[in-house]
């Protein structure tokens, strides 16, 4: 048992710290983000720009083959990477769908020139890709999909809704669920394809989020047509492609929690004032400086075990989705903390309040996102007890059932 | 990096499972449980014998000389089956500081008694909590005078590490002078006592200030701890789990309704969660890393409240049968108890941690 780098990983460590003092624009504040003070299509363009150099380092893919673009490195060398990459201002969650899910799904089932043609402009950020699942009567029942796709000769034409569309509105293409036989049970009638965001009959609505931001959309399909060689996977083999896609999530040994959410508390909690005493010094808020290291170093030695698991050859199991599960709420749990820290006060918005509240209070009002997206706590709940703790599935009525008569 | 115990750890561990799944059954442990016997003798004299229980102590004094993460596995087994012994008391703690702050002289007296299994010791380090008032002790450089009002295994101990003002003083306990008195316990399975010294023969452990010997001493014990309790809260979840698999209630296993589902992916997640934060305290104690305070608060908060929280709802689960004497839910029960308050509450671990975190964003 061994925390330090190894001498190959302090080797790469020193690389890349090199190539970001060189490259990248460092923090002044643990809460700057990227592009502030540009508009949308600056921001947009700044980050291609910076995903475009990455990639020509070979950091935007880092545990992709060679032949695909990528640095043919290990997971470890790819956390390495984002660890020193935290340091600096870089685009966020731009890219996050498109490397982590989009362009995998392409890699594993689109033919060779497919491949050729998009991999290498998705890994370095001229297109971005999306994810199109969920629709309006589908979201953790994946299978219950509705957007339609019939076959009228090489093409197809698809028509239907999608929702929570990630990143939709700048995307360029998308890997797209659609149902292709309504005879057959829900989850046996499904084809991925992949999608052209730009092509005559797709309209992106943007939704308004509770947080004020529209970062996803509704997605319209009017007669949109994709040529059949644009089809991922068998006819009706959709289920199987979704289920590789989401597999993705799991070798990325996922779990985003940011490291330094009891720091950021400790530096709000010597300011504040309880009784006329800094609010460090209550055993109250002690108590919930130790809760927040606790989850979140916890999430951060799980992927760390998951890691080690995968540098001795082993996959990680179903048991990673409990990184997001104790991520997600601890966010919530610890923002919404640090809004209490201030009393009636924690209600001001950082505009008026102080600059010092802006991450905490953009954590708390995003926090309820990230318990839904990528599968809800209870969804997750049900991995748990049932692929890792072997209990029974749930009863379900429409299993056997053709979707048309589900659809009604 | 690397994250993990080793392929060798393992066999070690594999070892001392079988040994302890064979020999510290339900049927042993409820022996201790009532009464009939002090603590599983066998069980101990196989944990000696196999080196496990040893096994942090330098071959120099006769332990096996492996190391602490060997140890933290053998704890981990002991946890897992309740073993009813004074493991935490001699070899966590009384050892730990005799190795830590004794001289050569003083290593060489008591460490290979103690690693041969000789000589059950225990230890009293300081407890911040307190509701008889704290140990009524003086040392006057040569003998001990005063009351321990309460001891863990100080019926079975023939050697006492305490600490004294900022000393950490060590004395035997089978002579003259000393009275001993069981006191009830609520998990019989680990017995506690109230001890009289008068007049005893003691001496100083010399070799490093006592205070700072007794922190390292209870951060280590504090991970190993964890390690026992990370065991005992997989073990009352494998239990449960199975229960729920057998029951049936309202024509389906009682493990199909998702509430209880969902109440053991909840243990699932906190024992995993007190797991890493065990093994990250491992790391920290097996290479005398900066970072001890910090991991092993950690370990032992993660740790308390997983086993305290599958313990509880392990019994939960069961329903009627899990309230009886007979199941053994109430063993877990009783136990997680045990180790959560051994060394100070959840609370007193959590300040630690608290403080260690604002100490380094300083
Ligand atoms: C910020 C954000 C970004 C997203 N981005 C994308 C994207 O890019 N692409 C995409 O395809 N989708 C995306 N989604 C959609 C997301 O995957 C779904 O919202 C999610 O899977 C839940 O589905 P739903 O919204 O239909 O809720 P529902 O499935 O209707 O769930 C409603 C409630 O029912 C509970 N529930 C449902 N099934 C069960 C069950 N079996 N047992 C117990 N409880 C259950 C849920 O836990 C929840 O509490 C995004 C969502 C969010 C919030």
């Amino acid at each position: 048992m061994d925390f330090r780098d190894t001498p190959e990983e302090a080797e790469f460590r020193a690389q890349v710290r090199a190539w970001l003092a060189a490259n990248g624009q460092k923090r002044n504040s643990a809460d700057e983000t990227f592009g502030e003070g540009l508009d949308d299509a600056a921001k947009l363009a700044a980050a291609k720009a910076w995903q475009a150099k990455k990639a020509k380092a070979g950091y935007a893919a880092i545990t992709w083959p060679k032949e695909a673009g990528g640095l043919g490195g290990t997971p470890m060398q790819h956390v390495i990477y984002q660890q020193e990459e935290a340091a600096y201002v870089v685009p966020g969650m731009i890219f996050e769908v498109s490397i982590g899910m989009g362009l995998p799904t392409v890699m594993m089932w689109a033919a060779p020139e497919l491949k050729a043609r998009f991999l290498r402009p998705g890994i370095s950020g001229q297109e971005i890709w999306c994810q199109l699942f969920s629709e309006p009567a589908a979201g953790s029942d994946t299978g219950g999909i509705r957007t339609r796709a019939e076959k009228q000769g090489e093409e197809w034409v698809i028509s239907g809704q999608k929702v929570w569309t990630s990143g939709a509105h700048f995307c360029d293409y998308g890997i797209l669920l659609t149902r292709t036989d309504w005879d057959k049970p829900k989850q046996e009638g499904l084809t991925m394809f992949i999608v052209d965001m730009k092509a005559p009959g797709v309209e992106i609505r943007p939704i308004h989020q509770m947080s004020g931001d529209s970062e996803f959309n509704e997605v319209f399909f009017t007669d949109v047509r994709i040529a059949d060689k644009y089809r991922l996977g068998e006819v009706n083999g959709g289920w199987k492609v979704m289920l590789s896609t989401l597999m993705q999530e799991r070798l990325s040994v996922g779990g985003n929690l940011p490291t330094d959410l009891h720091r950021h508390l400790i530096a709000l909690a010597r300011k504040c004032q309880w009784d006329g005493h800094p609010a460090l010094e209550d055993a109250r808020v002690r108590d919930r400086i130790a809760d927040a290291y606790l989850q979140q170093q916890g999430v951060g030695l799980i992927i760390s075990r998951g890691l080690t698991a995968l540098s001795r050859g082993k996959t990680p199991g179903p048991e990673m989705a409990i990184t997001k599960l104790v991520a997600a709420k601890a966010m919530q749990d610890i923002s919404a903390f640090a809004l209490e820290l201030a009393g009636p006060e924690g209600m001001v918005g950082f505009e008026a309040l102080g600059n010092d509240w802006r991450y905490m209070q953009r954590l708390w009002l995003g926090s309820p996102g990230a318990r839904v997206a990528g599968g809800t706590d209870e969804v997750l709940r049900n991995v748990v007890a049932e692929r890792v703790l072997g209990l029974p599935g749930e009863i379900r009525t429409d299993r056997k059932v053709p979707f048309r008569e589900l659809a009604g | 990096m690397n994250f993990d115990f080793s392929d060798d750890q393992r066999l070690l561990q594999e070892a001392v499972c079988k040994m302890l799944a064979e020999t510290s059954t339900s049927v042993e442990v409820r022996h201790v449980l009532e009464g009939r016997k002090p603590y599983s003798d066998g069980v101990w004299h196989n944990l000696i014998g196999m080196g496990a229980a040893a096994a942090a102590i330098p071959e120099a004094y006769d332990g096996a000389g492996l190391g602490y993460l060997e140890l933290c596995l053998v704890a981990e087994e002991a946890g897992r089956y309740l073993a009813a012994v004074p493991l935490s008391s001699t070899f966590y703690l009384a050892a730990e500081a005799i190795l830590h702050g004794g001289s050569e002289a003083q290593k060489q007296r008591w460490l290979p008694a103690i690693a041969r299994g000789e000589l059950i010791a225990t230890a009293a380090l300081g407890s911040r909590e307190t509701y008889l008032g704290q140990p009524a002790l003086v040392f006057d450089g040569k003998t001990l005078n005063g009351t321990l009002p309460v001891l863990a295994d100080g019926a079975l101990a023939g050697l006492l590490v305490v600490r004294v003002g900022d000393d950490l003083v060590v004395a035997e306990l089978k002579g003259a002078g000393v009275t001993c008195e069981a006191l009830p316990s609520l998990d019989p399975t680990r017995p506690y006592a109230r001890l009289g010294l008068s007049a005893v023969p003691a001496e100083k452990l010399a070799a490093a200030p006592g205070a700072v010997v007794a922190q390292r001493v209870l951060d280590g014990a504090a991970v190993l701890l964890a390690f026992e309790q990370v065991g005992g809260a997989a073990r009352i979840l494998d239990i449960s789990r199975e229960y729920s698999l057998e029951r049936k209630a309202f024509g389906r296993q009682i493990g199909s309704f998702q509430a209880l589902k969902h109440k053991m992916a909840d243990i699932y997640t906190r024992n995993e969660l007190a797991r890493v934060h065990a093994y990250y305290g491992a790391w920290a104690l097996s290479s005398d890393a900066p970072e001890l305070a910090r991991a092993a608060a950690a370990a032992r908060v993660a740790a308390t409240t997983a086993f305290n929280f599958a313990a509880e709802e392990g019994i939960e689960i069961h329903g009627g049968i899990g309230f009886t004497w007979e199941m053994d839910c109430h063993l877990y029960y009783r136990r997680a108890r045990h180790l959560g308050q051994l060394l100070g509450s959840e609370h007193q671990w959590r300040a630690r941690l608290a403080a260690e975190l604002i100490k380094e964003a300083a």
